[in-house]
């Protein structure tokens, strides 16, 4: 199959998945026992505040009926209000949003860009002190529950030794133009918000990388391992090729495929942790947002954070899909 | 099996040629136990799990305080830092923090096997129907049916599940098994479509065996060894997504001894009194570990053997 045609049709595959989590959210928030009117009012309320609520909502309907206002809400991004916050769900997630969206691409960049290397380097000297090192980290940190990771980081570095802050995102925050502090800070030129920001996101960002660093190491070393045994690698050294060239550039380059994957499946592991690190830190994010929604049985919040959560997984994993001709040629040109 | 006989193995192990005395194992099924147990991090996971067995059939036995599982109080003894005669310290109505913890490896392991139950009943019959019936229109709506319960992520859908419900432990199982069944309908799938071609399913259809009967005496035990992995391995991933529910407050409460819900209340006494977060977190951790490190053992020991 060409990549082309390939790409169009991963790319044509979204619309069912979506519709079908569309439906499946409709589901749980709807079909599903628990009575989120009575919820909403209290057990005091009246037959006819019951009623009027309902009519509100449009509960009174049929459940077909409901679907397509449902539907019809979803495309022009309306939720309904939240019965926590008292306001649109729509503006409580795009105030929450940036804070997350921030966290786990912290989260993200840290995996990569130290769990890869560490992996490369750990597949050259393989069975010497790195090697163990990420192997003792890596296979306790996949049983580790990220909120115990978390408390311990913020009991260790945050109060004891005062390093971090406990908890929040900002003691200062930067002007808003993106909702992202560290961006906002660096193009408003503010050094002082910019440092406040990053010293507050380090505690979650590693909490939340931590244990995916240590898996993206273990699967880059035996990715890696088994290109630097391969023919081409002895072929390049023979032509004198310079042995770091030979790794980051020649292997590191094939073994790439196998590391995408488990990004893709990372960023999956990424999001719903969030959920547990945003409330250990306070972090003003969606998955906060959401656990406290769902705790309160806040449901139109409930089909906004899942919806989300959701529809970036889904995204997330055609852009490994997409990534893979990016990174392999032979998908490209098979 | 491997409950019953890990230390005639490790006898074993220390006269490899020498045969037990007085038990009787199977020269297959001994050769796979030695290998199960040749590891060292293998014996440790076999322990650990043992451990919380017997936690959580006889918690009364092994707990120091057996009272305090329940909603007891001593203000005598509030907010006792770990010693020896609490050595995970105290809670806020001065119950002993490893008494509950005890209690609840029960809580964990019944929810964990409560929710594979749910998950394989519901998973198997419908990854093999997909599989055995591939192409048929029940099978493209089962497998459409999978793909998007795994387009969200579990912890986010077992979330959005238990909203529905009252806040307890029986509603985490539900939204759990919710989020689970899909793993095993895509494994029972896969290996049910390439077993569905070996010549024994021909065989059997030549005989003239029903597809039903086909499918469930002949695919289905020769699809079990991987199911069974999963599961061992998935043990421990339930634990952990059990916990994170009832720390977010939609599982278990109090009093109930949960793990997580313990988390979750000492957090609000951070970080003066730590251990009544930490040290329920860290029984967490070694019971994901031990299941983890038996699981992978299994199939090792397994995968060795086919």
């Amino acid at each position: 199959m060409h990549y082309r045609q390939f790409l169009l049709r991963r790319l044509a595959q979204i619309l069912p998945t979506l519709l079908g989590l569309l439906v499946l959210i409709f589901l749980i928030s709807r079909v599903m026992p628990g009575d989120p009117v009575r919820l909403a009012l209290g057990p005091e309320a009246t037959r006819e505040q019951i009623e009027a609520y309902q009519q509100k909502l449009g509960l009174d309907r049929s459940l077909p009926a409901q679907f397509v206002h449902y539907l019809g809400g979803v495309a022009r991004g309306e939720f309904g209000e939240s019965i926590r916050t008292y306001r649109d769900v729509r503006l409580d997630l795009l105030d929450f949003l940036p804070a997350t969206v921030e966290l786990v691409l912290a989260a993200l960049g840290l995996a990569v860009l130290v769990g890869v290397p560490l992996g490369v380097l750990a597949a050259v000297y393989q069975n010497r002190w790195l090697d163990n090192l990420t192997r003792l980290v890596a296979v306790p940190g996949v049983a580790m529950p990220r909120f115990w990771v978390g408390i311990l980081l913020q009991v260790g570095l945050a109060y004891q030794l005062g390093l971090f802050p406990l908890v929040g995102r900002a003691t200062r925050p930067p002007q808003k133009l993106t909702g992202l502090h560290l961006l906002d800070a660096a193009l408003t030129g503010d050094g002082a918000a910019f440092l406040d920001s990053a010293l507050h996101l380090a505690l979650p960002a590693l909490t939340l990388a931590l244990p995916t660093l240590a898996q993206l190491a273990r699967i880059t070393r035996a990715s890696m391992i088994d290109v630097l045994r391969r023919q081409f690698m002895l072929v390049h050294r023979a032509y004198g090729v310079p042995p770091a060239r030979l790794v980051w550039r020649f292997g590191l380059r094939n073994g790439l495929t196998s590391i995408l994957t488990l990004v893709g499946m990372t960023y999956g592991a990424l999001i719903e942790n969030a959920f547990l690190v945003e409330v250990v830190f306070s972090w003003p994010g969606i998955s906060a947002y959401g656990a406290a929604a769902v705790v309160a049985k806040d449901f139109n919040a409930v089909v906004g954070v899942t919806l989300v959560v959701g529809v970036s997984f889904i995204l997330a994993n055609v852009l490994v899909d997409v990534l893979y001709g990016v990174v392999d040629p032979r998908v490209r040109h098979h | 099996m491997a409950s019953s006989t890990p230390g005639s193995a490790i006898t074993e192990l220390a006269l490899p040629r020498r045969d037990l005395a007085g038990v009787r194992v199977r020269p297959g099924a001994r050769r796979w136990l030695r290998r199960l147990l040749r590891n060292p991090l293998s014996i440790a996971g076999a322990a650990i799990v043992l451990g919380l067995l017997t936690c959580a059939l006889l918690p009364q036995l092994l707990a120091p305080f057996p009272e305090d599982a329940g909603p007891s109080v001593h203000f005598d003894r509030t907010h006792q830092p770990p010693s020896r005669a609490h050595w995970f310290g105290t809670d806020e109505v001065g119950r002993d923090i490893f008494s509950r913890a005890v209690f609840g490896a029960r809580v964990s392991l019944v929810l964990a096997v409560v929710v594979l139950a749910i998950a394989l009943g519901i998973g198997i019959p419908a990854g093999l129907v997909g599989g055995y019936w591939n192409g048929t229109a029940a099978s493209a709506v089962i497998m459409r049916v999978t793909d998007v319960f795994l387009s969200v992520p579990p912890l986010a859908l077992a979330l959005a599940a238990a909203a529905a419900f009252r806040p307890d432990i029986w509603s985490a199982m539900v939204a759990i098994s919710f989020t689970w069944w899909p793993w095993y309908t895509r494994l029972v799938y896969g290996e049910v479509l390439a077993k569905r071609e070996e010549p024994f399913v021909e065989a059997a259809r030549a005989l003239g065996q029903r597809d039903l009967s086909i499918a469930v005496k002949q695919i289905l035990p020769n699809v079990v060894s991987p199911i069974v992995i999963k599961a061992t391995l998935d043990v421990s991933f339930v634990i952990l997504l059990g916990s994170s529910l009832s720390f977010l407050g939609v599982g278990a409460q109090e009093p109930t001894p949960d793990w997580g819900a313990m988390v979750a209340r000492g957090r609000t006494f951070l970080p003066v009194h730590w251990w009544m977060s930490t040290m329920p977190g860290l029984v967490i951790f070694v019971a994901v570990m031990g299941f983890n490190l038996l699981g992978d053992a299994l199939r090792d020991a397994l995968d060795v053997w086919e």
